[in-house]
Order: structure tokens, then sequence, then C-alpha cells
């Protein structure tokens, strides 16, 4: 099924506008955020998309439309065919539900992106930081993310050097 | 002060500071911790090597730092590193020392503009010794361990409040 096919098949099923975006990287189709875990789990197991498979689960941070953007690609190996699967946020309340019971792959990738760019996965099973230490202040993947003076207890500048375009 | 020695019949009696005879064992039984946090540590494997040997010195690594003497940190070090690099430290008996092997432990090196890098080790360990290098050589590491060699022989045990209790 191509790109469009799906999109109609999605938009049918979930009652809701699935638009198509093809601004950076693949061309990817957007859900609505209230839609987000349904989306997935049709994708997961209509038998016509068969994605059984997720590749990778990241984040984009878009602090010019204010909004923190989901992505997941998706692969299928009976049918051979991917999907880029993307829902939008707002970017001050990032909440969504969590997909690791519909793969259990993306409880990880969830983790890494609820620390790195600030969203939260409401019913996520082991919500503790994945990759960050505990206790870390802010979201470092965001465009406007700036280091404070000390990070866990320690400087984050040297004394007497100031690095070139110092992130104040 | 150089040791007075006396050649008798039955042989040599060497007469000196009891720190000097006590820093003497010391100085050629540097034990280094068996700890790498980036690719420096290969380098520190190949000091251990064949190669450059630093066993000839009595340098030999320790595989718990409750029996090592230096700690060396090679590699560079992120914040989630230096608290469990801290508590190293802290297990290892005084006296202790610690060399910043490279760039990154130095400053930060290549990677200080990253936000999980921390810009030197000496921000929150007591660093003796650095060498400079991206990463430095075997003979720059072992140049390294000489100077504590140095340091060492300069200390006064007796006097040191780590050798009072």
């Amino acid at each position: 099924m191509n790109l469009d096919e799906i999109g109609a098949r999605l938009s049918k099923e979930l009652g809701a506008s699935v638009t198509r975006q093809e601004d950076v990287g693949d061309p990817s189709l957007c859900v609505p955020s209230t839609h987000w875990k349904q989306a997935c789990l049709l994708c997961r197991d209509l038998e016509a998309l068969d994605f059984r498979f997720l590749r990778s689960l990241c984040g984009v941070d878009r602090p010019e439309a204010g909004s923190l953007e989901l992505v997941a690609h998706l692969w299928s190996y009976r049918l051979r065919h991917a999907l880029v699967l993307r829902t939008r946020a707002p970017r001050d309340a990032a909440e969504l539900p969590s997909l690791s019971s519909v793969w259990p792959a993306a409880n990880w990738h969830e983790r890494e992106a609820a620390e790195l760019l600030g969203f939260r996965f409401l019913d996520h099973p082991d919500p503790r930081h994945l990759i960050l230490p505990e206790g870390w202040e802010g979201h470092p993947l965001r465009k406007d993310y700036r280091q404070g003076k000390t990070a866990l207890g320690i400087p984050t500048v040297r004394p007497g050097y100031e690095p070139e375009g110092a992130a104040s | 002060m150089t040791p007075i020695v006396e050649r008798g019949p039955e042989g040599s009696v060497a007469v000196g500071p009891l720190d000097q005879l006590l820093n003497l064992a010391r100085k050629n039984s540097l034990w280094y911790l068996l700890f790498g946090t980036a690719c420096c540590a290969i380098e520190l494997m190949q000091t251990g090597g064949p190669r450059t040997d630093a066993d000839r010195f009595g340098m030999v690594f320790r595989s718990t730092p409750r029996q090592a003497d230096v700690l060396i940190l090679a590699g560079t070090i992120t914040y989630k590193m230096a608290s469990r690099i801290k508590l190293l430290h802290d297990q290892m008996a005084e006296p202790r020392y610690v060399i910043a092997m490279g760039s990154c432990a130095c400053t930060g090196g290549l990677f200080q503009d990253s936000y999980a890098v921390v810009k030197g080790g000496d921000l929150f360990l007591p660093v003796d010794i650095y060498i400079p290098g991206c990463p430095p050589r075997p003979e720059a590491l072992v140049e390294g361990l000489m100077l504590i060699q140095q340091k060492i022989e300069r200390e006064p045990v007796l006097k040191n409040a780590w050798s009072q209790s």
C-alpha cells in the first residue's frame, strides 16, 4: 500500500483527519494526538497494514509552531512496506498515551523522548530516566535549552574560561 | 638526603630517614585502578602492555579501588559518570593520587560543548597530574606516573594526616 492509501484507510477507521506531511524527511502521516494510540493499534492490527515492527520512535522540537512532534517509524515484514507516523502535542503540555503496550520496543524510546524533549507519557510502565542522570534539570534536545551554571553540583564552565558562542 | 651506605664484611648497611625508605617502597608499587571512560583507556591498556610495560616500575592495575593508589581519569567524563567516579575515588584508601589523562579529562576537550560532558576532572576531584594529548602516547602517561613518583618522594609520610590513625 502506498502512503495515500494507508492514510485513507486509517482516516476511515479512526474517524479523524489524517494529514500527509512532507516538509522534512520521508513523507509521513500526521494524526491528532487524541487518536495517537488508537492509530498505532490500528496500524499494528489491521490485516491490510500489519505494521508489527516499530523501527524507531523519536521526537522533534518545533518551537516556531509551539509544538513537539512524536515520530514513529513502522515496518511490516509480511507486506514489506513502511510508514512514518507523526503526532503533535503542545510544547508546554506534551502529554501522550504510552505505546509500550502496543510495541514493547517503544518503552525505552519513550523514556528517551521524555527526558530529552519533555514529553510525558501518561501510562508508561517505567517512567524513570533512561540516559540522563536522575535530578537533571531541563530537556537538552529542546532548541531553547540552556544549561545552568552547575549540573549535579559540578560547574558547567571552567573558571576563567569563556567558551565561544557561550550558552550562558 | 642521600642515605649513608656502610660497606661491612657481612654486607652493606644503609642509614637514612625512615620517610625515605617508606617512600621508596610506595613509589615503586604504584597500583592504578583498571578504569577508563573513553578512548584514552586504549592507550592506558597499551601502557600496561609489553611494549611500554609500566609493570617494570611496579605499576600494575588493580580491579578494585580498595587496592589502588592511582586513579587515572582516562577519557571523556560525563555528568552521569562523574558521580560514579567520585564513588570510586571515595573507596580508594589514602594516600591516593589522581591523574587527568588526555584533553577531555583535563578540560572537557573535544566534547566540551556538549551538555553532558564535564569540563575537566578537577572540577569534582583533586587532580595531581595533568597529561595533555588526544590521546597522550603511552610514553606521556609513563612520564605522568613518574611525576607522581617524584611527588611521593617529596612527601613526609609520618607527618601526614593519613598515617596518623
